[in-house]
Parts: structure tokens; C-alpha cells; sequence
């Protein structure tokens, strides 16, 4: 029965994928320069793609064919780019005045060590030790032009204006949790590398690993319009807000929970998804019992706000695995939740048909 | 026209959930396009004519979504909590009713607030549809209402919530079936998702590719007490867009438009809006660009429960728009 095979078919997280997602997240990769992640990417997928492009951007653009004819043509997109930093004033000595790349709240950065340039330099963002603080200063968070990169005076000539920087975080598993830096989105790149490698043959998959997602869905943008395909699925992380309340109170702004298994996007400030996808995803979860959740419809956006205005318009839906602490220097998600992250787009993958987009929307 | 008007508005369909106002307008306008089309954002495209000697292809775009609101979470005592879709002031929320797609209905309340005088934030406000919990509660996250508030005719005046841009899409149907020998190719987009950003109308307008485009939506007025300074007035006719928060009107369409007006000697207003736009702006940036511009229906009240517009300048607007796409544009 073709349910029984799916579910037989549905690729495993085993300690491949783990090392695999250790060395997406350890990789450094901020907006505008993802040459390490890309390297690891093509390297993992080559060997399984009929075609692989790198646009003009540097998004990396996989196909792989089907073996029916006239397949129904799937573009899954996640983003290699993880926030971070750019040096923007060497003021000497080391010390370097930088910008933030992407959105990440100021209060997050005092004290954070960081990795600076191609040679993952290290470094630490500074600020005055409590000694030297007043009560009153120490209500606001410190304005970004009193931080600085310190890399030392040794270090110093070997940074410059315009390196990139990100968290020094070292990608650790804690029990059932995966934990890392830029696990938003390299649990996303991690999936569809596992989703080209194990793909489905009914469908045409148009892989797209993009760029400069966190800076304003720029790479998404260009890599839809190129691939023009008939539907999209992005693969993102979005933000667990799942703690309790401190008064006891029921917490109804969670975003998403842990342990809940994937999240689905009905809406977002970028995208609508379509309802025709949103059903199919949440069928395929009840046919082969995989748990799914539904993220509240609110605030942030993923690549599918590029791609479904793309052209004529392009069906699409988001699809993420829950993490806490988005966007700091640690991201927490459960290993159980990336793995029904995989196991429901593999299954959607092999239910999706044309016939399903002759309804309307 | 007020029974047409009057059975738009009344359809729930906020943004990314057109599908039963599509329904009702494609009844309406069936018998009278060459081509209907549903494309993947879920516009209704209706073709109509060929291109002759002197005509354009031409896209004419009115939006069918309104804006309205999304349950994101049912708390343990069933009550729902809601995120805007679209342009919603928190001002018109308190106190009024909002429709489910499901027919449900509900009351939207609020938290104490410290001071009575002022408004409610959004995530203090949550919808009472009569539940004690989650499992009576007959919405579920991710189900989207509209505001209810019914059609009510005053005779020259008429009000009710989604005249933007449910009037327009009537203006539209109407023109459609006025309009016979038009030298132009015509496109009559039904557009979505306008409210949350131009989104239908981007993608019908790469895939239609015209040559002109022309929006058909609300405007703002300056005639109510000590409303803004906007020489935008209901019974003046229906308004010539200039410029609004988005796009400047191509002058040659802009004049157009008027020497159309003043030949049929219909009535008119120059509109220039200080902030929000239309499909128009969409239009004219889609691809390599095209002229475009907007004929408007000004009107109070809007994005509130109960927008207000006069029928005469609705019914001047069909006179208008058909007048003009009868006859060659020329962009001099």
C-alpha cells in the first residue's frame, strides 16, 4: 500500500545528518557572503543533482529530474545567510565600530564572543565592566555606537572594513536539543540537502539554497524568477516563544512550541500561504501520523513572500522548525522536531499532484 | 446598481480567502467576457475584445478582498485571539462584530485598560464567540472573519463596511457590460490581496503584460467636520487620481481621463491622496513599466465598519470609465 511505502521511504536523522548540521551551523555564512555554506552545499549534493547553478547572487540553484513525464515542478527554497555583523571603523588597536546584518536585538550582543572574517578570527563584543557603570545607565540597553569589536592588537591588522562577523558559538547537542548558532536556517539547508538526496519521483525538485534572506528575501527574489516552477515550499526556522508565563497566566503569544513538530504558515507580514498547500501539508501529517503545528499568524516573514509574488504568481507555503532564542547567539531546537520537519515534507513531497491546483484557490 | 452593491459588500472575503466574493462576481459577469480566467494568486481575469487600429492593451483592476482579521490562538476559556489582515485601526475593533468564512460570529472585547480613555492594542483584544473553551469555540486558529456590519441606503448615500473595494468591483462589472466596440484588448482583473500589499495585482499584471493600466478604487474626502484638507468631496463626481502615497499618475492619462469627462459632461474631481495607494501602483512599475492611473470613488469613513459613498458619483464612475475605454487613449 502506498502509504506503508512512504513511510518506509521517509529519510532518518541519523549521526550523518547531525555531523552534516554541525558543520552548517559552525560554518560562518552572514548575509552577502555565503561562500563557506555554498562550498559544503554543493560539495554534499552533487553527486545526486542533474543540474547545478550558481546565479548571479550566489544562490545555488538544484535540479533534480523526474522519472514521470510531465511532472508537477517543486521549488523547495531555504537560506544559507545567518545574521550577524560587518566592521564598519577601524579605530585601532583592534577595537572596530560594526553594523548589525539582518535583525538582532541590541540588548543581545554585550559580551558575546565572535569570529570576524574569513579566517574566523576571534573576538569579543565589548562594553564597560559593572565597576565602571552607574544605576542609571544600566536601565537601557547600550546604544549600538558605544559597542565595539575588540580582536586585540594582534589580530588587528588582519581585520579590516567590511569583514563579516558572526556569534563564536559551537554547535553542541544537549540531550533531545540541538544547539548552535544559525541553526535559522541551516536546519533548513540541512533538510532539503536530505530532501534532494532522498527526493520523491514524482515531482520535478528545483532546489533552491538562497541568499540574503535575512537582509530582505533578495536571493529568494531572482532564484523564483529563474525557476519558474508550478509551486514553492520554503524551509525555515521561526521562533519559539513557549516559556511560561511568570504569573501562572495561559501564554496564547507563543509563536510556536517545542515538541510540537513542524510549523505551518497560514499567515505571516510577507505571505498568505495557499490554503490549497496549507491543506496538503496538514493531510499528509494526519495520513501518516506525523505531529504538525500551526504558527500563529502574526508578524515576520520567510523566502516564500519573494517567491509567491514572483511572475504570474506562484502557490506557495512556508514550512519551519521551532527554535528558541532565534536570532542570538544560540538557537535551541528539538532533534524530534527537525526530524518531523523532514519526515513531513518527504511525505507531502510524494502526495503533491497537478490535480490539486486545477481547484481554486 | 445599489442591489449589486449591496450583495458584494455583504460576502465576507478578507485578503488570501477571495473564493466566495469570486463566486458572486463571476455569476455576474459570465455572460459577458470572452475569457475567465483564476490564476494561482486567485485574481478573476476577465477578457473581453480584441486589439484594433489606435487600441491598447488595456488592464482595468479592482480588488475583491477586504481587510479583516485571523485567529491565532483559542485560550482555555474560548476566547480567540486575533492579528489584523490588512490596514485594521484598533479604533474600530472594540465593541464590533466580526463574521467568520464559516458563518460564526463574534463580538471583539478587550482587557482592563489603566486608562478608560484610551484605545486597545491589538494583542489586548481578543473575539467572544459565546464559548466557555476551545473545543466549543467554533473557529480555529487560522480562520479569518470580516467585520459585519450590513448595507444600509440613504438614498443619495450609502454605507456599509467594504466599499473598498467591493463598490469599485460593482463599477467594474457594470462597465464590463456596458461596454461594446472598444478598439482596446480589455482585461477586467478582480484583484486580491490588495489590502496586504498589491500582491494579486503584481502577478496579474506581469502575466497580463499591458500596455496601460488603470485601478478602480476608494479614495479619501476632505468634506466632513473639520476633516483633512482634501478638495475631494461625495457628490462631486467620481475622482481623477494625480498622485497618492504610491505612484504619480501618468499626466497624459490624467488628462485623458478629464478631456474624456468633459466631453460626455460628466462630473469630476482631481484627487491627490497623502497616503495609501492602489493597484495602479503595482501596474506601473510590473515588468518594463506602463502608464497608468486611477479613477476613484471618494468616500468617508474608510477602513471602518461603516464606509459611506454616494451613488451618483459610483454611477458616474461606470459613465466615466466606459466612456473612456470605448474610444482610443491617446497619450500625447
Amino acid at each position: 500500500m502506498k502509504s506503508k511505502k512512504i513511510l518506509n521511504q521517509i529519510p532518518e536523522i541519523g549521526e550523518g545528518q547531525i555531523k552534516l548540521l554541525e558543520k552548517l551551523s559552525n560554518a560562518v555564512s552572514v548575509s552577502g557572503e555565503e561562500s563557506e555554506v555554498r562550498a559544503i552545499v554543493i560539495e554534499e549534493i552533487k553527486d545526486f543533482a542533474d543540474d547545478v547553478k550558481v546565479d548571479a547572487l550566489g544562490n545555488v540553484l538544484v535540479t533534480r529530474k523526474s522519472k514521470v513525464k510531465d511532472p508537477i515542478r517543486v521549488m523547495v527554497a531555504a537560506h544559507m545567510d545567518e545574521v550577524g555583523f560587518m566592521l564598519v571603523d577601524d579605530e585601532g588597536e583592534g577595537l572596530f565600530r560594526f553594523e548589525i546584518i539582518g535583525g538582532i536585538d541590541n540588548r543581545q550582543l554585550v559580551g558575546k564572543p565572535v569570529l570576524v572574517g574569513k579566517e574566523k578570527l576571534p573576538g569579543v563584543i565589548g562594553a564597560k565592566p559593572i565597576h565602571l557603570t552607574t544605576a542609571d545607565e544600566r536601565k537601557n540597553p547600550i546604544p549600538l555606537d558605544n559597542l565595539r569589536i575588540d580582536v586585540g592588537p594582534g589580530n588587528s591588522k588582519k581585520c579590516k572594513v567590511g569583514d563579516r562577523a558572526t556569534f563564536a558559538t559551537r554547535f553542541e547537542i544537549w540531550g533531545p536539543s540541538l544547539v548552535g548558532k544559525a541553526l535559522d536556517d541551516r536546519l533548513g539547508v540541512a533538510t532539503l540537502i536530505e530532501l534532494i538526496k532522498h527526493m520523491p519521483e514524482n515531482i520535478e525538485l528545483l532546489a533552491a539554497f538562497t541568499v540574503q534572506e535575512e537582509n530582505g528575501l533578495r536571493g529568494a527574489r531572482v532564484a523564483a524568477y529563474s525557476m519558474n516552477p508550478d509551486i514553492a515550499f520554503v524551509l525555515d526556522s521561526t521562533p519559539a516563544n513557549d516559556l511560561p508565563v511568570w504569573d501562572d497566566e495561559e501564554n496564547s503569544r507563543y509563536n510556536v512550541k517545542l515538541n510540537h513538530g513542524p510549523a505551518i504558515y497560514r499567515l505571516d507580514a510577507s505571505t498568505l500561504s495557499d490554503p490549497r498547500l496549507i491543506n496538503l501539508l496538514a493531510e499528509t501529517g494526519d495520513q501518516y501520523g506525523i505531529p504538525y503545528q500551526f504558527r500563529q499568524p502574526g508578524k515576520g516573514g520567510t523566502d516564500a513572500g519573494a517567491i509567491h509574488k514572483q511572475r504570474g504568481g506562484i502557490p506557495s507555503v512556508s514550512i519551519s522548525v521551532p527554535g528558541r532564542y532565534a536570532h542570538t547567539a544560540i538557537l535551541i531546537a528539538r532533534r524530534e522536531d527537525w526530524k518531523n520537519t523532514l519526515a513531513l515534507m518527504y511525505a507531502t513531497l510524494c502526495n503533491v499532484t497537478k490535480e490539486l491546483f486545477l481547484t481554486e484557490r | 446598481m445599489k442591489s449589486l452593491i449591496k450583495k458584494l459588500v455583504e460576502t465576507v472575503g478578507p485578503s488570501g480567502y477571495e473564493s466566495k466574493i469570486r463566486e458572486v462576481i463571476r455569476g455576474e459577469v459570465e455572460g459577458f467576457a470572452d475569457e475567465i480566467q483564476v490564476d494561482a494568486m486567485g485574481n478573476l481575469i476577465i477578457k473581453k475584445g480584441e486589439k484594433k487600429e489606435g487600441g491598447l492593451r488595456v488592464m482595468l483592476s479592482a480588488h475583491i478582498d477586504e481587510i479583516g482579521v485571523m485567529v491565532t490562538h483559542v485560550d482555555k476559556n474560548g476566547f480567540a485571539r486575533f492579528t489584523t489582515i490588512g490596514g485594521v485601526r484598533p479604533h474600530t475593533c472594540y465593541g464590533s462584530r466580526v463574521r467568520f468564512m464559516n458563518g460564526s460570529a463574534g463580538v471583539i472585547g478587550g482587557e482592563r485598560l489603566e486608562n478608560a480613555n484610551h484605545v486597545h492594542t491589538i494583542e489586548s483584544m481578543y473575539i467572544d464567540l459565546g464559548a466557555s473553551n476551545p473545543e466549543d469555540c467554533p473557529v480555529k486558529v487560522g480562520d479569518v472573519a470580516a467585520f459585519d456590519r450590513p448595507f444600509e441606503d440613504l438614498g443619495n448615500r450609502v454605507i456599509s463596511k467594504a466599499m473598498d473595494d467591493r463598490v469599485c468591483a460593482a463599477i467594474l462589472i457594470e462597465t464590463l457590460k456596458l461596454v461594446k466596440n472598444s478598439p482596446h484588448e480589455l482585461f477586467f482583473v478582480f484583484s486580491t490581496q490588495e489590502e496586504v500589499g498589491l500582491r494579486g495585482a503584481t502577478t496579474a499584471a506581469y502575466a497580463i503584460d499591458p500596455s496601460l493600466g488603470i485601478a478602480v478604487d476608494v479614495t479619501m474626502s476632505g468634506d466632513t467636520p473639520r476633516g483633512i484638507k482634501m478638495d475631494v468631496s461625495l457628490g462631486k463626481g467620481p475622482a481623477i487620481k494625480v498622485k497618492d502615497g504610491g505612484m504619480l499618475a501618468d499626466p497624459r492619462l490624467v488628462d485623458a481621463m478629464v478631456q474624456c469627462a468633459k466631453k460626455q459632461k460628466i462630473p469630476y474631481q482631481l484627487e491627490v491622496l497623502l497616503g495609501g495607494t492602489t493597484d495602479a501602483k503595482a501596474m506601473q512599475i510590473s515588468r518594463a513599466g506602463m502608464p497608468a492611473g486611477c479613477v476613484s470613488v471618494p468616500t468617508r469613513y474608510v477602513h471602518t465598519p461603516s464606509e459611506m459613498v454616494d451613488i451618483n458619483d459610483v454611477n458616474n464612475a461606470v459613465k466615466l470609465l466606459s466612456a473612456l475605454i470605448s474610444e482610443p487613449i491617446k497619450l500625447v
